[in-house]
């Protein structure tokens, strides 16, 4: 009966984690829906305090729990608070990453626990203990990528592919010996030992302009290993709970996959785009046919203008130009200037990530464009500004074919009347190709560092 | 046998699920979906927390390692989510 009105409180939480998810559809309710979430698990975690294991185990094992409760509290209060917004991609890895260890150390205790170990067990234990060690290394090695530690060149080394099989090959011989032999628990930990190597190496390839895709993966692993987990512990709150984490990650790299056109097992090969000898050397594109603008040439067009769309890059957010950006849109509709933003799907460093840096510089998200809902916008916008962007604004995905982003979807800026590009160089961006637009009739560069820049229009704009 | 036919059809659901509830979340919103369903994956803790009150003691190490893992995923996550929301504010 007791364990009955457990599992009931796991079903409880297990629909308020659907109405969480459901509520997250809009900002409006999305509060509402981390609340539900939140209550769900409290409620789990209050239920599992009554199972008979628990209470068998007295006062002791009460304080161990609440100990460790105590403990993942302070230091998850902590990271949650001090987190800066432009270090959420590591945050989530992070956190990917412990989800897999947590499943790896709960798969394995209960395989020790269990006296008699049946199939479902010792197979479900092979892949939490597998998927686990693989997001727990992965994500380790994301967040280090993340921060620019890792030289590329030491990414990539001859038999990569190779070894990764025989690796993998490895883990499958493992995986079978435990199960064919379950009570043996030491063959787990070679396993997981074995898993955690095959998890450094196959994120270690993968580019920084790729990272997004990855930890949006690795996110959905960490779901299947809480899935696993629950087939060992035969758990439907784990088992539901980590399907629900594992879908919402698969869709999330397919969308990044298809903004940047790219399959995903090209991403995870770190096959890198052709580069620069695919096209037309940066001379020849940009020889004579860039034009600069001063602060008061662009200060004017904007003075003159009725709709203006900004696209940021994650080059804004690095130089810190956020806050100056609102500064500016707030002053243009001061003067009855429609201003939106247009956000590519992979700008920023993971999915959704430009949306919160704006937010957080107090950008209200009705202005906050998609790129399928701005780009039909654009022939008739007077003014669009670049700041930080430069692939994701390139129109040779559109026209050359045979060009690395070819096919790859774009914000159509070079639709708009005019575009002012703000960037220090002609530098290229991550595909490492020249970018026509920045040579185009009607574009405009200012050269100038993203704040500086913004900080300047905004002067040379109060004067107009 | 019974029980594994009757868990997987639970998985296979809820995947579907899954896939129907995240599909509506707008582009916006996708990092704190992700810092979310980080918060909801750590879940895990109630596998942890009985592993922790088992007689032997080094499952029950295990266990604690365990539940102090997925608790930072909870609180850390659940709250960083709220902080992102936060931000997100309508015009005026």
């Amino acid at each position: 009966m007791q364990s009955a009105l457990i599992n009931i409180a796991y079903l409880v939480a297990s629909v308020l984690f659907i109405f969480g998810l459901v509520n997250l559809s809009h900002p409006r309710t999305a509060v509402r829906g981390n609340f539900l979430g939140s209550v769900g698990m409290l409620i789990a975690i209050v239920a599992t305090l009554f199972d008979r294991h628990i209470i068998a185990a007295g006062a002791s094992g009460l304080l161990f729990i609440f100990a460790a409760l105590l403990i993942g509290s302070v230091l998850g209060a902590l990271l949650a608070l001090k987190v800066k917004m432009t270090a959420m991609p590591e945050m989530v890895a992070l956190l990917n990453g412990f989800g897999g260890a947590a499943s790896v150390l709960v798969a394995g205790a209960a395989l020790i626990d269990t006296a008699d170990p049946t199939l479902q067990i010792s197979v479900a234990t092979v892949a939490s203990g597998l998927i686990g060690a693989v997001t727990f290394w992965g994500s380790a090695v994301a967040v280090i990528k993340l921060q620019d530690l890792i030289p590329e060149k030491y990414c990539h080394f001859a038999g990569q592919h190779l070894l990764n099989a025989l690796l993998g090959l490895i883990v499958l011989a493992l995986g079978a010996w435990l199960v064919a032999a379950p009570e043996t628990t030491n063959i787990y930990w070679a396993l997981v030992v074995v898993a955690s190597v095959l998890g450094i190496l196959l994120v270690i390839p993968i580019g920084g302009a790729d990272m997004p895709v990855a930890i949006a993966l690795l996110n959905s692993y960490s779901g299947l290993a809480g899935a696993a987990t629950g087939f060992v512990l035969s758990n439907n709150g784990l088992i539901i709970t980590g399907s629900l984490v594992g879908a919402s990650g698969i869709i999330l790299s397919q969308i990044m996959c298809k903004a940047m056109n790219r399959s995903l097992l090209n991403v995870l090969s770190g096959v890198v785009a052709g580069g620069a000898a695919a096209g037309p050397s940066a001379d020849a594109v940009y020889a004579g046919k860039v034009k600069s603008a001063t602060a008061d040439e662009i200060a004017m067009l904007f003075d003159a203008a009725r709709r203006v769309v900004i696209v940021p890059g994650y080059g804004m957010a690095v130089s810190q130009a956020q806050h100056a950006v609102r500064d500016l849109a707030n002053l243009l509709e001061d003067r009855g200037i429609e201003v939106e933003f247009g956000i590519h799907p992979v700008a920023g460093r993971m999915p959704g990530h430009m949306n919160v840096l704006l937010a957080e510089a107090d950008i209200a998200y009705d202005k906050l464009k998609e790129m399928d809902e701005i780009n039909p916008t654009f022939e008739r916008t007077d003014v669009v500004m670049v700041i930080g962007a430069n692939d994701v604004v390139n129109p040779v995905a559109r026209t050359d074919p045979k060009s690395p982003i070819a096919g790859m979807p774009i914000l159509d800026v070079d639709k708009a009347r005019t575009v002012v590009v703000v960037k220090r160089s002609l530098s290229p961006g991550f595909a490492g190709i020249p970018n026509p637009l920045f040579a185009a009739d009607n574009t405009l560069m200012f050269f100038h560092d993203g704040r500086k820049a913004i900080l300047e229009l905004i002067g040379a704009l109060k004067e107009v | 046998m019974d029980t594994f036919i009757m868990l997987l059809t639970i998985f296979v659901l809820a995947i579907f699920v899954g896939f129907e509830v995240i599909t509506k979340v707008p582009p916006l919103l996708h990092t704190p979906l992700m810092s979310g369903s980080n918060a909801i994956s750590g879940i895990t803790i109630v596998g942890a927390m009985i592993s922790v009150a088992t007689p032997n003691r080094f499952t029950t190490i295990l266990g604690f390692i365990a539940v102090v893992l997925a608790m930072i995923n909870v609180v850390g996550g659940f709250l960083v989510t709220h902080r992102m929301l936060g931000m997100f504010k309508r015009k005026g």
